[in-house]
């Protein structure tokens, strides 16, 4: 049967061709660009990356109905995957945020003082709480992962909790665009206010993929490893 | 005669296909040819085959999925937009269609959900998108934080109530987060 997903022998440069958006993931991978003819499989053996990791997130981020099997959550390289969320997370907060903020910050301050002072008071709140999410996972979910690997527990069971607020952090995003552009003078900065949209829509679309490899494999996994840690 | 409603249906099995057509065989509705996949020009074609209903399988959009699907529902924007669900799909792109629906529902009900997603059916009563008295209070209470239990003890409504203003409010600003409501009530002087 041929798969509709992603495989280690398709083209790299024709799974980004089919997904454009993988090209933001590349970076948090450590895979460079300019990939030639190269297979995805090549690819992921030049630069030291588990082929089937790599293989799992491109197919989370694409294809919303994908499903990985049992037997792939429990064979993933743990380790990579963490890092991998840890790298998406430095992302977030040190590139994405902060290139939102600018455009918000320079949009609000043509639509008035006010304005300036609401949005970037709910943004700065908006930051706090994102990085209060991914501190939280970071200090507490991805330590007790690692410790599940080592055979030990360092804490209760946690994976029935770590991944209730994805849903808020996006919700709250999906307002911001909203407010933008409906609420706000439509007669400033045309071209800014529709570039503020665009990537707020993007951080958002990328947070969800970001939620859905937690939900579809981060979790999962670690539900397997807690049963076998028992 | 009413007019019959276009029914678009863009769904790859045979079997789903033809068991919608025979469920919706009717007076009432007429199917257009279906599709068994999106074409790369569908917001070309929409105009033109001029659907009221569109019933879609929401793993055929293309990732991005809500942009494509965005772009779908901007082709002919009075068209009711329908998931037809029956494997797991992200609640956040099911809450971007007008309605679901899933396959296990009873035939009799197929035919009402796109009825009521169907453009004829929003021409009767007419929809009110500025928030009432009573939903600017909540909304208010809502942007300074309190709770729904907070809200009916100080209003004197029911906690049930509370939660219908609030539902209503989101309907009609689009606006889901606390954080979100209270810029909202702030840009428009509430508080």
């Amino acid at each position: 049967m041929i798969s509709r997903y992603f495989t280690g022998k398709m083209k790299m440069a024709d799974v980004v061709s089919a997904n454009h958006n993988l090209i933001l993931v590349m970076p948090r991978l450590g895979i460079p660009l300019g990939f030639g003819e190269h297979s995805v499989q090549e690819v992921c053996e030049r630069n030291g990356l588990p082929v089937d990791l790599v293989l799992l997130i491109f197919n989370v981020y694409t294809f919303d109905d994908y499903a990985p099997d049992a037997d792939a959550i429990h064979t993933i390289d743990a380790h990579r995957l963490v890092a991998y969320l840890e790298s998406s997370h430095a992302y977030y907060l040190n590139e994405r945020l902060p290139h939102i903020q600018r455009h918000l910050v320079r949009v609000a301050s043509n639509a008035g003082s006010r304005y300036s002072q609401i949005l970037t008071s709910f943004f700065a709140d908006y930051e706090k709480e994102v990085r209060e999410h991914f501190s939280c996972e970071e200090q507490q979910v991805f330590p007790y992962i690692h410790s599940l690997l080592q055979g030990t527990r360092n804490s209760e069971a946690l994976s029935d909790h770590f991944a209730d607020n994805h849903t808020a952090l996006i919700d709250t995003l999906s307002d911001l665009t909203r407010i933008v552009y409906k609420y706000l003078p439509g007669d400033v900065l045309i071209e800014d206010l529709s570039e503020l949209v665009f990537f707020v829509m993007q951080l958002s679309s990328d947070l969800e993929k970001h939620a859905l490899l937690e939900e579809k494999v981060l979790i999962p996994y670690v539900k397997h490893l807690e049963r076998s840690v028992q | 005669m009413k007019p019959k409603i276009n029914v678009l249906i863009a769904e790859p099995s045979d079997i789903i296909r033809e068991g919608l057509a025979t469920i919706l065989g009717s007076d009432e509705f007429a199917l257009l040819a279906p599709m068994r996949d999106i074409p790369a020009d569908i917001d070309l074609r929409i105009p033109h085959l001029q659907p009221d209903v569109l019933l879609l399988n929401p793993t055929l959009l293309h990732s991005p999925a809500k942009m494509q699907l965005a772009s779908i529902c901007q082709a002919r924007p009075q068209m009711g937009v329908v998931a037809l669900v029956y494997q797991y799909v992200e609640p956040q792109l099911l809450q971007s269609f007008k309605a679901v629906l899933d396959i296990r529902e009873q035939a009799s009900h197929v035919a009402q959900i796109l009825r009521d997603s169907s453009p004829m059916h929003d021409e009767s009563p007419e929809e009110n998108y500025d928030l009432s008295e009573r939903e600017n209070e909540v909304l208010v209470l809502v942007a300074k934080g309190l709770s729904s239990k907070e809200i009916a003890d100080q209003l004197c409504i029911s906690i049930h109530t509370v939660n219908t203003h609030r539902k209503n409010i989101t309907h009609k600003t689009g606006i889901k987060s606390v954080a979100g409501l209270a810029v909202y009530a702030m840009l428009h002087n509430l508080v």
